[in-house]
């Protein structure tokens, strides 16, 4: 391996992430009341070991290795899946749902992460197939069994985070692999009827809406009816839906709407989120220092919630140092998916980008009540080893990729 | 590579960046409002979020007597508070510290109260705890959770029951009080005072609380005692100065207890310009019980106690003036120029009086035959009174007497006084027994101090004090004379005060044998005998001396003492007590009391004056 080819810009900044987590998981483990989160920086550490290892064996494996795999993969993430709704246990911070292997009383990990970039692979390599972008919903029907088979076994489990990083890797690779923004609003269609049925006004606006962009887009006519028709029973469907979610989702949903109705119970997250992150202010109050940390007012705060603990103790600064890290990241991310030497390599780049932009939109979103909170981790930052592998493994993937395209001599036209 | 071809990959990543873009200033700007805009309100909620307030008490100002001595002040002692989460949690601890430290369950209710009152705050165990109990807790407090231990100015009356109604006690604030504003700038647990001087001059002494701050975890659990954060230091209360003599004052009390244990009355000795000697009420209480919150037992054995232990009888007890109030007819109908110091009646004392149907009795069966004013005044005769109100008339009795402030409170400074009965003008009567229905017969009762005529120790003995003085009292006081409360002008010359004065120590020529060599005090007085329908009558006595050129009045009511005369002896040993002070001789000197043969007549039936005056 020629050091050469390594993408340095990425190293970096992946470096730069990882270290500046480690120290916030560090962080997150000093309160004045006993947590379980004051040894976890030191397993991080051991898991970021692993990560790198996992890293290393990515970077050296063929993608036509891979490509060819991919299938196996997703078949097996899929049945692991399965199996977690058979003998899956709730724990750490998915306490309610059943996202955890266990083999006897060891919690091995969650599947869930895995099956993520499982369905990257499968679905970059169904895309990087097709001679023409997908034109029609009809032809989305294929990629979006690939998402919806563990799209529904994740919201069975019940993990709605998940879920919803499903959906942002299905979109973000339709997406690059050349879907017009106009299907894909059809596809999303039914679920913004889903989310404004609860309002009639809204609802009843965003369908004749629906109806007009469809007249104007002259869709298929059946294509267009079957929208329209799923998007009207959607709105009915929600009611029963809604009544079909747990209770704490059901809060969750709620509050987000209106945090201060339920201050004690399930806006309490919310609210002390935000409580720790504006306190911060410009500078912080000093790294290990957060009161609202250190005194356990902040909930999940090595997990879930660890970015509060950034905003809490290092200010906005710290907060715009993070983001613009994250960002860094993801324009790397998405130089390599152009600069990619095949079609493969490219969407699961992308994919990956999809994956770390959901991650980090949903989580970051949440603690300040930009997004509803739904328990998904941020990249490098919150402690846990399955979802760090995963995005170590899918670093590693770009990597490999970055590394491809320089080695064939690509260059930007 | 159709779906991928370079330029319309370029395109897409454009696209892609946007939406990149566009995240990252969403994200961005929502942080920037949290942290930069909305910052203030945030940090305000993460410190409401840990911090809880735990007050400190402001040392309540010393009171002094007029020669510098200490009534109250304070001493340090230890306040034991709870600071909890829940009350389940505060139970908890309470179960674990009644096993190191004594304390009843009637105080385990009261924590639990003020607990609920104000959650935030650290609720009071106890304010009185000794150097034992905060060593043996502290060497608990792992156990202990949100146990705040502090060191704070305790209230102490060193000369304890000798001084309770004087200077009143202190208290916690209730709720109720801060409903009805009695405190102002107190607050829900602020140490005030509750009567006496303590309530009177309260906003002087209480001084300001401050405040430190702990820190609290999200269960509510203390972390730190001291979160540097914020500390408002208390300010001390002002000391006041009194008009109070602080040895005669405990005289009285160890006079009362040693000879007359558990009688019931009320001492008050004055100078006559109003300054306040001692006031002193039996039985008393000591006021160091209500320091640091008054044990449940302990409050109801006071307020049941059928003795009323924390009833002030010297400005609170109201009783008929009888007797010593024939001073103020005379004093009436000689400001009126009805009579001089020789004029007689034209019925002599033939042991009552005719009136209408009624024959009003005077308390000596025999009669006193014919007498001027000075001899009724010194033989304390009824039949030449009821005959001197008549001769006055019932409309300008009751307008000289309300005039002379009969229906007015004195305005004592010291909390709540009672307002005595006294009619101000025959409307009265026919208010409370309908018109006509009354006769003039009520002019009787009313010039012996019988009657629809109550009056408290207090008024009566700032009437003395006129009659010792100028003519004209001051407002009784005991640290100023309280604004708007107006002298009493008595309206006579100096030579009817000092005819007034000759008779009342008339009786002494006639009554003892003068045998007497070397120093000689003369004392004043007026005994009296106030029926009572409930049982033994009351006995007053209310005196002044040196007769000649008063120092100290004293008045003294004792309940059930059946006649003035046994409450003069108790009186006079004060009057040479205090007056030996400037003139060391006296305490050996032949004392010559006053002490008419009193009247003690029984209830003079009007025949409408069925409910015994309303007493």
């Amino acid at each position: 391996m020629r050091g050469r080819g390594l993408d340095r810009p990425l190293v970096g900044t992946v470096a730069a992430l990882t270290a500046f987590g480690i120290l916030m998981v560090y962080s997150a483990g000093q309160t004045d009341v006993p947590t379980n989160a004051q040894g976890a920086w030191l397993r991080q550490l051991a898991w970021v070991g692993i990560g790198l290892i996992g890293i290393a064996a990515v970077f050296r494996m063929n993608f036509r290795l891979l490509e060819w795999a991919a299938p196996s993969l997703y078949t097996l993430g899929l049945a692991l899946l399965a199996l977690t709704l058979v003998i899956g246990t709730g724990g750490g911070t998915a306490a309610g749902t059943r996202s955890w292997l266990t083999i006897g009383s060891v919690r091995v990990g969650q599947p869930v992460e895995l099956a993520k970039l499982a369905t990257i692979l499968v679905l970059a390599r169904y895309l990087s197939s097709l001679r023409e972008s997908p034109r029609t919903l009809r032809d989305l029907l294929t990629p979006g069994a690939f998402v919806g088979v563990p799209f529904l076994l994740v919201l069975a489990q019940p993990d709605l985070g998940s879920a919803i990083v499903f959906a942002g890797i299905l979109f973000a690779m339709l997406y690059w692999s050349g879907v017009r923004p106009r299907l894909l609003l059809l596809l999303a269609s039914p679920l913004i009827s889903l989310l404004l049925a609860a309002n009639v006004l809204w609802w009843g606006i965003w369908m004749l809406l629906l109806f007009a962009l469809l007249v104007r887009w002259r869709s298929y006519v059946a294509e267009g009816v079957a929208v329209y028709v799923v998007n009207a029973a959607m709105g009915v469907l929600a009611i029963i839906l809604w009544n079909r979610l747990q209770p704490y989702q059901q809060k969750r949903l709620t509050t987000f709407l209106n945090p201060e109705l339920d201050p004690s119970g399930a806006a309490y997250q919310a609210i002390q989120s935000k409580i720790s992150i504006g306190s911060g202010g410009l500078f912080g109050t000093g790294f290990l220092q957060g009161p609202q940390k250190r005194l356990a007012f902040l909930p999940e705060q090595h997990t879930d919630f660890i970015f509060p603990v950034v905003g809490e103790e290092l200010g906005f600064l710290g907060v715009l140092l993070a983001l613009v890290l994250f960002f860094t990241l993801l324009l790397i991310l998405l130089r390599i998916a152009r600069r990619a030497g095949d079609p493969f390599s490219s969407l699961v780049t992308f994919g990956v980008l999809g994956l770390m932009f959901t991650h980090l939109f949903e989580n970051v979103g949440m603690t300040v009540s930009l997004m509803p909170i739904t328990g998904i981790p941020l990249p490098f930052f919150s402690y846990g080893g399955s979802f760090l592998l995963t995005c170590y493994l899918a670093i590693g993937l770009a990597l490999r990729v970055a590394w491809d395209s320089r080695v064939s001599g690509y260059t930007e036209i | 590579m159709s779906t991928l071809s370079p330029h319309r990959v370029r395109e897409r990543a454009a696209g892609a960046r946007a939406v990149l873009l566009g995240a990252f200033v969403l994200l961005a700007g929502s942080f920037f409002k949290a942290q930069i805009i909305d910052r203030e309100g945030y940090r305000l909620q993460s410190a409401t979020n840990r911090l809880r307030e735990v007050r400190l008490a402001a040392p309540r100002g010393t009171i002094f007597d007029r020669y510098g001595n200490i009534i109250a002040e304070n001493e340090p002692g230890y306040s034991i508070k709870l600071f909890a989460p829940s009350e389940d949690s505060l139970r908890a601890v309470l179960a674990r510290i009644r096993k190191l430290i004594p304390f009843d369950s009637s105080a385990e209710e009261q924590v639990l109260r003020r607990y609920a009152g104000a959650r935030y705050q650290p609720a009071l165990l106890t304010g009185t705890a000794s150097f034992e109990d905060v060593s043996r807790l502290e060497e608990h407090r792992y156990l202990l959770p949100g146990l705040v231990v502090q060191t704070e100015p305790r209230r102490v009356y060193r000369t304890r029951g000798a001084v309770a109604h004087l200077v009143g006690y202190v208290g916690e604030v209730s709720e109720g009080d801060l409903a009805e504003e009695r405190f102002p700038g107190a607050r829900l647990g602020t140490i005030a005072g509750r009567d006496g001087l303590e309530q009177e001059y309260d906003s002087l002494l209480r001084g300001v609380e401050g405040s430190r701050y702990i820190e609290v975890d999200a269960r509510g659990r203390m972390v730190r005692e001291d979160a540097a954060t914020f500390f408002v230091a208390p300010i001390p209360g002002s000391p006041i100065r009194t008009t109070i003599d602080l040895p005669l004052q405990v005289f009285i009390d160890s006079l009362w207890q040693a000879a007359l244990p558990g009688t019931r009355g009320a001492m008050i000795a004055m100078t006559p310009d109003g300054e306040i000697l001692a006031l002193y009420s039996a039985p008393t209480f000591d006021p160091n019980a209500f320091v640091g919150g008054i044990p449940g037992r302990t409050w109801a054995e006071l307020t049941r106690d059928p003795a009323k232990p924390l009833f002030n009888r010297a400005t609170r007890g109201k009783y008929p003036p009888a007797s010593p109030f024939k001073l103020a007819t005379a004093a009436i109908a000689l400001k009126r120029g009805i009579v001089a110091f020789g004029t007689r009646m034209p019925e002599p004392c033939r042991g009552g009086l005719q009136y209408g149907n009624r024959f009003f009795r005077c308390w000596k069966r025999e009669g006193h035959g014919s007498l001027d004013l000075t001899g009724a005044i010194a033989l304390s005769c009824d039949v030449y009174f009821y005959q001197l109100g008549l001769r006055i008339g019932l409309s300008n009795l009751l307008e000289e007497g309300t005039r002379l402030g009969f229906g007015k409170r004195t305005g004592v400074d010291l909390g709540s006084e009672v307002e005595p009965t006294y009619p101000p003008s025959t409307a009265y009567y026919d208010r409370f027994y309908g018109p006509r229905r009354w006769s003039s017969a009520v002019t009787l009762n009313l010039a012996i101090g019988q009657g629809e005529n109550d009056q408290s120790l207090v008024g009566m003995t700032q009437f003395y004090a006129a009659l010792a003085g100028n003519g004209t009292a001051e407002p009784p006081h005991v640290v100023r004379p309280p604004a708007g409360a107006r002298s009493r002008g008595l309206g006579l010359t100096t030579a009817q005060l000092e005819g007034l004065r000759t008779s009342m120590m008339d009786v002494v020529r006639r009554g003892t044998a003068a045998a007497s060599g070397g120093r000689e005090l003369n004392v004043a007085g007026k005994t009296g005998t106030a029926q009572n329908p409930h049982g033994k009558d009351h006995g007053w006595f209310i005196a002044f001396a040196p007769a000649d050129n008063p120092k100290i009045v004293i008045g003294s009511i004792m309940e059930f003492a059946l006649h003035g005369s046994s409450v003069a002896p108790h009186v006079v040993r004060v009057i040479r007590r205090y007056l030996s002070r400037f003139d060391p001789t006296l305490a050996r000197a032949r004392v010559n009391v006053a002490v008419q043969q009193d009247s003690a007549p029984r209830v003079v039936e009007v025949p409408v004056d069925t409910t015994g005056a309303g007493r």
